[in-house]
C-alpha cells in the first residue's frame, strides 16, 4: 500500500515539474479535458481505488469473527484506569491489568466498559476495538507464539490516559490449562 | 457628473462612521470582511502558540512542562481554535470580502446579519480564549465524546466553555452561509448567469450549502450534551436509555463534511490563482463545478469512517469504506484540472505560486494516507495514533493553509493597495515547507510506531524520543516561517508603494475597482457577458468609474444595488440596505448574554436575554416597512425595476429558505437521533410509555392544518386587495393552537430525566412550542404592519415569508405531535 502511494505521488508530482517545461502543450481544449480530467481526474483513481477497496474488503472479512470455529472465551472490561479481565472457561478467575490467553486458538475477547469510553489495542495482534457503555463488541484474535504482548488503551480517557496499558501473557497448552486451574507457572 | 465627485458622493453615502466607533456600526461587506480576516488570524496565531506548546511538551519522554489536566486543555483548544475559530471564519471572511466584487455587486444580501455574525463569532471566540487563561477551558479533545465529557466524568465548567462557546460561534457560521447563499444566488452584476460566475462563487455557494446542513448536527449535539449536563436529561447515558454512540454519530455527521467546508473555499482560491499565475483559463470549469458538487454530496455519506473501531456491524464498515475510498474520485479530477491548466499555460513562480505547489506536494500525500486509513484493517491500526494526527494535517495545513497563503500574497494588492517586492516571502515559504514536512512526516512515522495520539508524556523506553524531538524541531522551523510571513504582510502594508491597478492580469472583477477597495465597491455595475470581464475589457475599471454601469447615479444618500434572476442573471428587482447601525453588536451581545446565563446558570437572566432578543429583532424588521407604495425604480440603460418590498420572492424570503434549510436538517437530526436511540441504545424499552390523548393530536394538527391555509388565503386577499388582517390572526391562532398542544406533550413527556424517551419528547415538543411562538410572533408583526398600513397590495413581500415560517412550523409540529403519540399508542 505504501508503495503504491508513494508511486501515485511520484506520478503527479513529475506531471507537476514537466508543466513548467518551456512549451505549451498542443491540442484544443477538448482534448486535454479528455485527457487530463476524463482519464487522470476519473479514470485513474476509480481504477487504483477499486482494486485497493476489493484488497481492503477481503484481508478485512478474514478479521471478522467466524460462526463455526470454537473459540476461546474471554471478557475484557475497562474503568478508568485500569482492565479486568474474566475468562468463560474458569469463571472464579479476574485478572487486572495482565490478560492471559492459549496460543495457536481463536480468542474472542468481549469488550466492555464500566465508565467511558476506552479502546483494547494490542498492535501485534490485533487492530483497535472501543469499548463503549452499554454495548458490548467482540474482537477476535489469534496469537501465533506464546509470549507476551503490549497493549494500550486507544481512546483518550482524561487524566490518567498516558499510562493506561495492559500486557498480554500467550500461554502455551499446558500452560494455559495451569492458568485456568489457577496455579500460573 | 465627473469620476472624482461620483467617488466622494458615494464614499459619502457608503463609508462606515470614521474611527473605531465605525468598526461596531459598520454593516460594509468591506470592513466586515478585513475584521473577519484579521480576527480569524489572531486565533490562527493563538492555534499555532498552542501548537508550539504541544510539540515542546512531545518533544522530550516524561516532559515535566505540562501536567495531563494542562496539556489536555491545551491539545483541546489548539483543535477547537483551529478548526472553528481559524478555519472556517477564514473561510467567511475571504468570501464576505471577496463575493461582492467577484459577482459585481456593491454588497451582500443581508449586511446587518453579516455584522451580527462577526459579533457572534468574536464574542463567542473570546469567551473560550477567556476560559483558557483562567485554566478552565474544555479538556475533552475537539470531539467531545461524552461520557467522558458528561457531569459526572467532566464535572467542572470546562465542557460547558466549549458546548456554549461553540454554538454562539455557530450561530455565524449558519448567519454567513444564508448570507453567502443568497448572496451568489440573487446579488449578481446583470447578465451574469450561473455558468458565467467567477469558479469561486461557485466553491463558496457549496461551501455554504454544506454548512448549512453540516452544522445543524453538531448545534443538536451540543444542545443535547449540554442539556444532559445542565438538567440531567440523558441523551448519552447508557443505563438511561441513551447512549453515547449518538453523539459520534452527530458530531462526525458534522465532522466530516467540515474537512470539505474547510478544503472547498481553499480549492475556490486555488481555481481562481492558479489560472492567472499560468497566464490561461481554467481547463475544465464545468467539471470543476461538478466535482465540488459530488465532493459535497458524498462528504455527507462518510461519518462512520471515524467511527470504524466503535463495533460498527461488517455491512456497515463496507458500504463506508467503499464511499470513504470513492470521495477521492472527485478531489482527483480537481487536482488534474489543476495540473492541466498547468500545462495548458506558463506557470510562472511568484509567491502564489510557490505555495500553490507547496499545496500540491502537501496535500497529494494528505490524500494518499486517507485512502490508506480509509481501508477498515489499516484504520484499526493507525486510529488514534499521531499517525491520524500527522494525516490530518497534511489535508488541513495543506488544503487549506498553503491555498489561504497563496490567496493572501495573491489579493495582498487589493488590501492594501501595494505590491510586495521583498524576497522575505521566498524564504518564508521554504521554512514553512520544510518546517511542516520535517513536523509531519516524523509525526506518521511516531504514528507507525505506536504513539498514541493525546498523550502528555512516553517512556524512553518506547523509542519514540528522537522522532519526536525532529517533529518538534520541524515544528519550531514551521513556526519562525509563519512568523516571517506575518512579518512580511506588516511590512507590505506600512511600507510598500501605491500599486496599479490589476497587477497580475487577472480577467476576473474584483480588479476592476481602485485598490484599496472604495467603501461603496463599484461605482457602476457592469454588465457581464463572459467569465473573464476583464480579458475582454481591460479598461472596465475606467468606464464602471465614469458611472457608465448600472446605478452611476448617486441617490438621496441611498445604498442601492440591483438583484437578478438566479439562473440567468437578468435584473429582477431593486434593493435598498440599510445604513449604519449598532443593531447587530447589540443583538449578537444580547445573544451572547443568554449564552453566558446558560453557561454561569443564572436561569434568571435567560428570559430577559431571549425577550431582549425578541425585541431587538422586532426592532430589526420592523425598519424594513414603507408607508407608500414605491415606484419603479430607474437603474440606468433605461431599465426599471419594481422595488424588493413589491415582489413575491424578495431577499428575505430567500434567506428564510436557507434559514429554514439549516433548520429542517436540524429537525431531521433530531428525529434521527430520536430513532437511533430506538433501536440502537441498550436501555429501551423505556419504562413508562407517553400517554397518548387524541384531543391533543387532533386539536395540534388541526391547527396545523389551519394556519397555512389561513395564510394562503391572507396572501390572495391582500394581492386582491382585500383586507388580509383576519387571515393573519387566524393564522397566528393556528400556530398558538400547534404550540399549546406541544406544550402539553412537554409537561407530560414520562420523566425526562429517568430516561431518554422522556428527555427526547420533551425536547420534541420544546422545538415545536419554539417554533410556534415564533410563527405566531411573525404573524403578530404582520398583523401589527397590515394595521399601520406597512402593508398594501403592492407592498406585499412580508406575506410570503410569514406564510413560509407558519408552513415549516405546521409540517414540523404536527410530526412531532405525531411522532411522540404514536409512540405511545404503539406500546
Ligand atoms: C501551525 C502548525 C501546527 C502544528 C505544529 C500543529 C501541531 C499539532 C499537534 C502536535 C497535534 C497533536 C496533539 C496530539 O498528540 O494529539 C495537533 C492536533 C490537532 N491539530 Fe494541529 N497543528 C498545527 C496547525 C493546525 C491547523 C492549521 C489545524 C486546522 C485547521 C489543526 C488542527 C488540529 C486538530 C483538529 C487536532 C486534534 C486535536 C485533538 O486531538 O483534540 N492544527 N496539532
Ligand atoms: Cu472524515
Amino acid at each position: 500500500m505504501l508503495a503504491g502511494a508513494a508511486a501515485i505521488f511520484g506520478l503527479v508530482m513529475i506531471l507537476l515539474g514537466l508543466s513548467f517545461r518551456n512549451r505549451r502543450s498542443s491540442g484544443e481544449e477538448a482534448g486535454q479535458i479528455r485527457v487530463w480530467i476524463l482519464g487522470l481526474g476519473l479514470g485513474f483513481p476509480a481504477l487504483v481505488l477499486g482494486a485497493l477497496l476489493a484488497y481492503g474488503l477481503v484481508i478485512g472479512e478474514r478479521l471478522v469473527p467466524r460462526q463455526g470455529v470454537e473459540a476461546v472465551q474471554v471478557s475484557a472490561q475497562a474503568r478508568r484506569w485500569e482492565w479486568r479481565f474474566t475468562y468463560a472457561d474458569a469463571p472464579a478467575l479476574e485478572t487486572t491489568g495482565v490478560l492471559h490467553i492459549p496460543a495457536g486458538r481463536p480468542v474472542d475477547i468481549a469488550i466492555t466498559t464500566a465508565d467511558v469510553i476506552h479502546s483494547f489495542w494490542v498492535p501485534r495482534l490485533a487492530g483497535k476495538l472501543d469499548a463503549i457503555p452499554g454495548h458490548t463488541n467482540t474482537l477476535r484474535l489469534e496469537a501465533d507464539a506464546p509470549g507476551t504482548y503490549q497493549g494500550v488503551s486507544a481512546e483518550f480517557s482524561g487524566a490518567g490516559y498516558d499510562g493506561f496499558a495492559f500486557e498480554v501473557v500467550v500461554h502455551d497448552n499446558s500452560g494455559w490449562a495451569a492458568f485456568l486451574r489457577g496455579q500460573p507457572e | 457628473m465627473r469620476a472624482l465627485e461620483r467617488h466622494r458622493k458615494l464614499s459619502a453615502i457608503w463609508a462606515s462612521e470614521t474611527g473605531f466607533r465605525g468598526w461596531f456600526s459598520t454593516v460594509n461587506h468591506n470592513d466586515l470582511g478585513r475584521m473577519f480576516l484579521f480576527t480569524a488570524f489572531l486565533f490562527f496565531i493563538i492555534g499555532g502558540l498552542l501548537a508550539m506548546l504541544i510539540r515542546v511538551q512531545l518533544a522530550t519522554p516524561h516532559s515535566a512542562f505540562a501536567g495531563p489536566e494542562i496539556y489536555n486543555q491545551i491539545f483541546t483548544m489548539h483543535g477547537t481554535v483551529m478548526m472553528f475559530l481559524f478555519a472556517i471564519p477564514t473561510f467567511e471572511g475571504l468570501a464576505i470580502y471577496l463575493l461582492p466584487k467577484l459577482l459585481g455587486t456593491r454588497d451582500l444580501a443581508f449586511p446587518r446579519l453579516t455584522a451580527y455574525g462577526f459579533w457572534c463569532y468574536a464574542f463567542g471566540g473570546t469567551m473560550l480564549i477567556v476560559a483558557m487563561v483562567f485554566g478552565i477551558a474544555p479538556d475533552g479533545g475537539w470531539f467531545m465524546y461524552p461520557p467522558l465529557s458528561s457531569a459526572i466524568h467532566s464535572p467542572g465548567i470546562n465542557a460547558d466553555f466549549w458546548l456554549i462557546g461553540i454554538t454562539f460561534v455557530e450561530i455565524s457560521a449558519i448567519a454567513a452561509a444564508v448570507e453567502i447563499t443568497v448572496s451568489v444566488l440573487k446579488y449578481r452584476a446583470p447578465g451574469m448567469s450561473l455558468e458565467k460566475m467567477p469558479i469561486f462563487a461557485w466553491y463558496a455557494l457549496v461551501t455554504a450549502l454544506m454548512i448549512l446542513t453540516g452544522f445543524p448536527p453538531l448545534i443538536l449535539g451540543s444542545v443535547l450534551l449540554e442539556l444532559e449536563r445542565a438538567f440531567g436529561l440523558p441523551f448519552f447515558q447508557a443505563d438511561l436509555g441513551g447512549d453515547s454512540l449518538l453523539w459520534q454519530h452527530l458530531f462526525w455527521l458534522f465532522g466530516h463534511p467540515e474537512v470539505y467546508i474547510i478544503f472547498l473555499p481553499a480549492a475556490g482560491v486555488i481555481s481562481t490563482v492558479l489560472p492567472v499565475m499560468c497566464r490561461t483559463t481554467l481547463l475544465g470549469y464545468g467539471w470543476i463545478v461538478s466535482a465540488a458538487l459530488a465532493l459535497a454530496f458524498l462528504s455527507f455519506g462518510l461519518w462512520v469512517h471515524h467511527m470504524f473501531t466503535t463495533g460498527i456491524p461488517h455491512l456497515g464498515l463496507a458500504f463506508f469504506s467503499a464511499a470513504s475510498t470513492l470521495v477521492a474520485v472527485p478531489t482527483g479530477v480537481q487536482i488534474f484540472a489543476w495540473i492541466g491548466t498547468m500545462w495548458k499555460g506558463r506557470p510562472e513562480l511568484h509567491l502564489p505560486m510557490l505555495h500553490i505547489l507547496g499545496f500540491f506536494v502537501t496535500f497529494v500525500i494528505g490524500g494518499l494516507t486517507g485512502v490508506m486509513v480509509a481501508v477498515v484493517p489499516f484504520d484499526w491500526q493507525a486510529h488514534d495514533t499521531a499517525f491520524i494526527t500527522a494525516h490530518l494535517h497534511y489535508v488541513l495545513f495543506g488544503g487549506f493553509v498553503f491555498p489561504i497563503f497563496a490567496g493572501i500574497y495573491y489579493w495582498l494588492p487589493h488590501f492594501t493597495g501595494r505590491r510586495q517586492f521583498f524576497r522575505l516571502g521566498e524564504l518564508a515559504f521554504a521554512l514553512v515547507f520544510s518546517g511542516f514536512h520535517i513536523t509531519f512526516l516524523a509525526m506518521h512515522w511516531a504514528g507507525l510506531l505506536g504513539q498514541r495520539r493525546r498523550i502528555s508524556a512516553y517512556a524512553p523506553e518506547d523509542g519514540w524520543t528522537t522522532i519526536n524531538l525532529i517533529s518538534s524541531v520541524g515544528s519550531f522551523i514551521l513556526a519562525i516561517g509563519i512568523a516571517m510571513i506575518l512579518i512580511d504582510v506588516l511590512l507590505h502594508v506600512f511600507t510598500a508603494r501605491r500599486s496599479r491597478r490589476n497587477p497580475w492580469n487577472a480577467s476576473t472583477l474584483e480588479w476592476a475597482m481602485i485598490t484599496p477597495a472604495p467603501a461603496y465597491t463599484f461605482a457602476s455595475l457592469p454588465q457581464v457577458s463572459s467569465r473573464d470581464p476583464l480579458a475582454r475589457e481591460p479598461e472596465l475599471a475606467t468606464t464602471l468609474a465614469r458611472g457608465e454601469g448600472f446605478l452611476g447615479t448617486p441617490r438621496d444618500g441611498l445604498r442601492e444595488t440591483l438583484a437578478v434572476d438566479s439562473a440567468s442573471g437578468r435584473p429582477e428587482m431593486h434593493v435598498l440596505y440599510p445604513a449604519n447601525t449598532r443593531l447587530p453588536i447589540i443583538m449578537s451581545a444580547v445573544t451572547g448574554l443568554f449564552f453566558l446565563s446558560l453557561l454561569l446558570k443564572f436561569y434568571w437572566i435567560v428570559p430577559l436575554a431571549l425577550a431582549g432578543v425578541i425585541v431587538l429583532a422586532w426592532k430589526w424588521v420592523r425598519s424594513l416597512g414603507l408607508r407608500d407604495d414605491p415606484a419603479m425604480q430607474p437603474v440606468g440603460h433605461d431599465l426599471n425595476l419594481p422595488s424588493s418590498a413589491t415582489v413575491e420572492r424578495a431577499p428575505g424570503w430567500w434567506g428564510s429558505v436557507f434559514l429554514l434549510t439549516a433548520n429542517g436538517t436540524f429537525f431531521a437530526a433530531l428525529l434521527f437521533g430520536f430513532a437511533f436511540l430506538w433501536t440502537v441504545a441498550p436501555g429501551w424499552p423505556p419504562p413508562v410509555w407517553f400517554t397518548p390523548s387524541v384531543a391533543e393530536l387532533a386539536l395540534g394538527v388541526a391547527g396545523a392544518v389551519i394556519a397555512p391555509l389561513a395564510m394562503r388565503r391572507a396572501i390572495r386577499r391582500n394581492r386582491a386587495g382585500d383586507a388580509p388582517l383576519f387571515s393573519v390572526l387566524i393564522a397566528l391562532s393556528g400556530s398558538a393552537v400547534l404550540g399549546i398542544a406541544c406544550a402539553a406533550l412537554m409537561l407530560r413527556a414520562p420523566a425526562p430525566t429517568e430516561h431518554a424517551y422522556g428527555s427526547t419528547l420533551l425536547v420534541l415538543g420544546g422545538y415545536g412550542l419554539f417554533h410556534a411562538i415564533i410563527a405566531a410572533l411573525m404573524g403578530g408583526f404582520l398583523a401589527r404592519q397590515i394595521r399601520c398600513g406597512y402593508t398594501s397590495a403592492k407592498r406585499r413581500a412580508a406575506f410570503p415569508i410569514v406564510a413560509l415560517w407558519v408552513k415549516y412550523t405546521s409540517i414540523t409540529g404536527a410530526i412531532i405531535l405525531l411522532a411522540a403519540h404514536l409512540s405511545g399508542m404503539l406500546s
